[in-house]
């Protein structure tokens, strides 16, 4: 029967033959996190792809991933910190502002690029098999590349603020996991949903600048009247917005109860997201 | 143990077609506003279920190469990318057993900016490989496309050889225990189609691994794969050994009806420019024919429609041998060379003479478009929606005369001689 070679061979028992079973599903499709697993290279290399090719043939390159939150925040500072004065909660506006854009910008960067991910990457949909969810989870994967960049500039001010973060930093990691996972599960629902309706295309971007002015990037959440503020923050943009501003700043308007709204919110979302998406994702070959 | 590696048990797959009533046709600003709150909840729309793949039915064994014919349109794409999960039946169910693998079109995720060795691992990774198992069989990608020299530029400035070659070595070199392929190896030249030939045939000679080879190109069907199967209209004709069965899609009159309408299914076969109606082969007598003596000739016919005036739009046609060589292109721009070509809307007909004694015998594949030439924009291409049959009857063919041996070339053009005794 021959050496059995590197690769797969007959002479390789019938159990490393994976057995699949084609048939139409039926219900729930469940999340299969092993076979994501499995095509974590392919995940790794699309966000390393959509990295190289955002900044190729650019004269600054990755300089605009420092630009980008940057120069919106510095706009900010002088007409909302210098001329209409909104609160920061006794922090530099600047630096008030500039966590409020960075985290702000992970969160519409990564619900822009990955809602139109699967609509861009149409050609792969259709030409070959692979767990569809790589495809937006690697645009995320993409932005937060120039998130932490972004957190370069973040020293940077700090240290010319001489602002050191205190132990509330700890719980940065936290924050980041709540923004990843809100922009996860509206990712899902946008890219699923433009790969019908192409109209999420269009209105995704006045979406994004909606959002932005309901959540406190440019303000703080003290602005709103106590009692409102549980209803405010459903907005699942609050908690992480504000939650990072605090880890980094060490003040805030952040109580527990919107803490837990938030993340309430964004984790139906993500659920419910990715329900839609599993059971969508069938169909997305014939209809894309 | 059980040697059926794929098992297909009445595997269906409906599509649900809209008809869009007459979209494009609105003449007046007024109809169009009329018309736009039907086109917003989608009223204007038919939908119509429309069978791929119809109850089909077969078994694979590991180790052999099994070619699928059929005409266009006949499921074969749909029944591979069923097999592939790329979508999924609407009846029936397969079983595999063996990690498949696809070569449904190369190059697929290969990006014009990236260089040579990142399109590896990014297609490679698409492909299912994972990093280390591309980074174990590198050179040998490499060396196989014979690329090695610009393997570090960007594959936008390869040659479509290069980029071809380059796309099928990844490919080739995946390690699957089912391998799943359809039309690629039209392209490329002889050498390099010899080359990859000759790998698929190891591949499952010497490793037990089994293709599934879809493919209009039945020399090439016939070389390879001991079965076939001849789907038409979505569900199996025949199926058998390979010689049998291409005889079956040859005598039923299915290889190709020589008209083909495209205004069947409903959709738009263009762009908002132009799109093709009907295309046909025809004799001189105007009846409709998919063989042809090779010294009769052969009318190509292609109507159209123009739904943007000014339309700078030339119908054209390309011709490709069973080999995948393209015999030549022929366009209306040849009527008047100094035209722009400037077409009103509207349909038209356009119908190109292919003179007897011109191609040789052979079946060849013919590939229509709309395209304008000034900006190369391409409105509408389709390759092979015909397929041409040139028979040599052997007696009193101008070309042949007293030669029992097959005349080698593409072409095989009547071309005047003079001789004379000079000495």
């Amino acid at each position: 029967m021959g050496i059995p070679n590197v690769g797969y061979s007959i002479s390789r028992p019938m159990t490393n033959n994976p057995q699949t079973i084609i048939r139409p599903s039926i219900g729930l499709a469940y999340l299969d996190l092993r076979e994501i697993w499995r095509y974590r290279d392919l995940l790794f290399m699309l966000a390393a792809r959509e990295i190289q090719l955002r900044y190729k043939q650019t004269a600054f390159g990755v300089v605009w991933a420092v630009l980008q939150p940057l120069l919106p925040a510095a706009i900010f500072a002088v007409i909302f910190g210098l001329f209409a004065k909104l609160p920061s909660n006794g922090s530099p506006y600047l630096l008030f502002v500039f966590t409020g854009t960075m985290i702000w910008n992970l969160f519409s960067q990564a619900i822009t690029r990955a809602g139109n991910s699967l609509v861009g990457n149409a050609n792969l949909i259709s030409k070959v098999y692979f767990p569809r969810i790589i495809v937006p989870l690697s645009s995320v994967g993409a932005v937060l590349f120039d998130f932490l960049i972004t957190g370069l500039i973040l020293v940077a001010l700090m240290i010319v603020y001489r602002m050191p973060p205190g132990l509330n930093i700890l719980l940065f990691p936290a924050f980041l996991l709540l923004a990843l996972v809100t922009a996860i599960g509206i990712s899902l629902w946008l890219s699923a949903l433009n790969v019908k309706y192409r109209d999420f295309m269009y209105a995704m971007p006045f979406l994004v600048q909606v959002w932005l002015y309901a959540t406190p990037v440019v303000y703080a959440s003290s602005l709103i009247p106590q009692k409102y503020r549980w209803i405010y923050s459903i907005n699942p943009a609050v908690g992480f917005v504000e939650g990072f501003r605090w880890s980094v700043l060490g003040r805030g308007t952040l109580s527990a109860s919107m803490l837990f709204v938030s993340a309430g919110v964004a984790a139906v979302t993500l659920v419910t997201g990715l329900i839609y998406f599993r059971t969508t994702e069938r169909k997305f070959a014939d209809v894309i | 143990m059980d040697d059926v590696v794929i098992r297909a048990e009445k595997l269906s797959k409906a599509y649900d077609i809209r008809h869009s009533v007459q979209v494009n046709r609105y003449s007046t600003i007024q109809e169009t506003l009329l018309s736009l709150p039907k086109k917003l909840f989608g009223k204007h729309q038919t939908t119509e279920r429309f069978w791929a793949l119809k109850e089909v039915s077969f078994e694979v064994r590991r180790g052999d190469r099994v070619g699928i014919i059929g005409r266009n349109g006949a499921g074969k794409s749909t029944l591979l990318k069923l097999l592939t999960k790329i979508t999924e039946p609407t009846s029936g169910q397969a079983i595999i057993n063996g990690r498949v693998a696809s070569l449904l079109e190369v190059g697929t995720g290969f990006h014009p900016e990236l260089t040579g060795r990142e399109n590896i691992f990014m297609n490679g990774a698409i492909l299912g490989m994972s990093r280390a198992e591309i980074r174990k069989k590198f050179d040998e990608i490499v060396a196989f496309a014979e690329v090695e020299k610009f393997i570090d530029t960007p594959v936008k400035r390869y040659s479509s050889g290069m980029y071809v070659r380059l796309a099928f070595a990844v490919a080739a070199h995946l390690e699957p225990e089912i391998l799943l392929v359809d039309e690629v190896l039209a392209v490329g030249d002889a050498h390099f189609q010899k080359k990859c030939l000759g790998k698929m045939e190891d591949v499952s000679k010497n490793e037990e691994r089994t293709v599934l080879f879809v493919s209009h190109n039945m020399p090439m069907i016939s070389s390879l794969c001991e079965t076939c199967i001849l789907l038409h209209e979505g569900r199996i004709l025949r199926m058998g050994a390979t010689s049998e069965v291409i005889q079956a899609y040859y005598s039923k009159g299915i290889a190709s009806d020589g008209s083909v309408d495209f205004t069947k299914d409903g959709r738009a076969h263009g762009d908002e420019t132009a799109r093709i109606l009907h295309a046909r082969m025809t004799n001189e007598e105007g009846g409709i024919v998919t063989e042809s003596l090779i010294n009769r000739s052969v009318i190509i016919e292609m109507e159209y429609e123009i739904t943007l005036s000014e339309a700078k739009v030339s119908p054209n046609f390309l011709f490709y041998t069973s080999e995948g060589v393209c015999a030549f292109m022929s366009s209306d721009v040849s009527i008047d060379p100094k035209s722009d070509l400037k077409k009103e809307k509207g349909i038209y007909r356009a119908k190109c003479i292919l003179p007897a004694n011109f191609l040789n015998q052979d079946t060849y594949y013919i590939g229509l478009a709309l395209t304008t030439p000034m900006t190369q924009k391409v409105h509408f291409y389709e390759k092979e929606v015909l397929q041409l049959n040139v028979v040599d009857p052997l007696d009193n063919v101008e070309t042949r005369g007293q030669i029992p041996v097959r005349i080698p070339g593409v072409v095989r053009p009547l071309l005047r001689w003079e001789c004379e005794k000079i000495s």
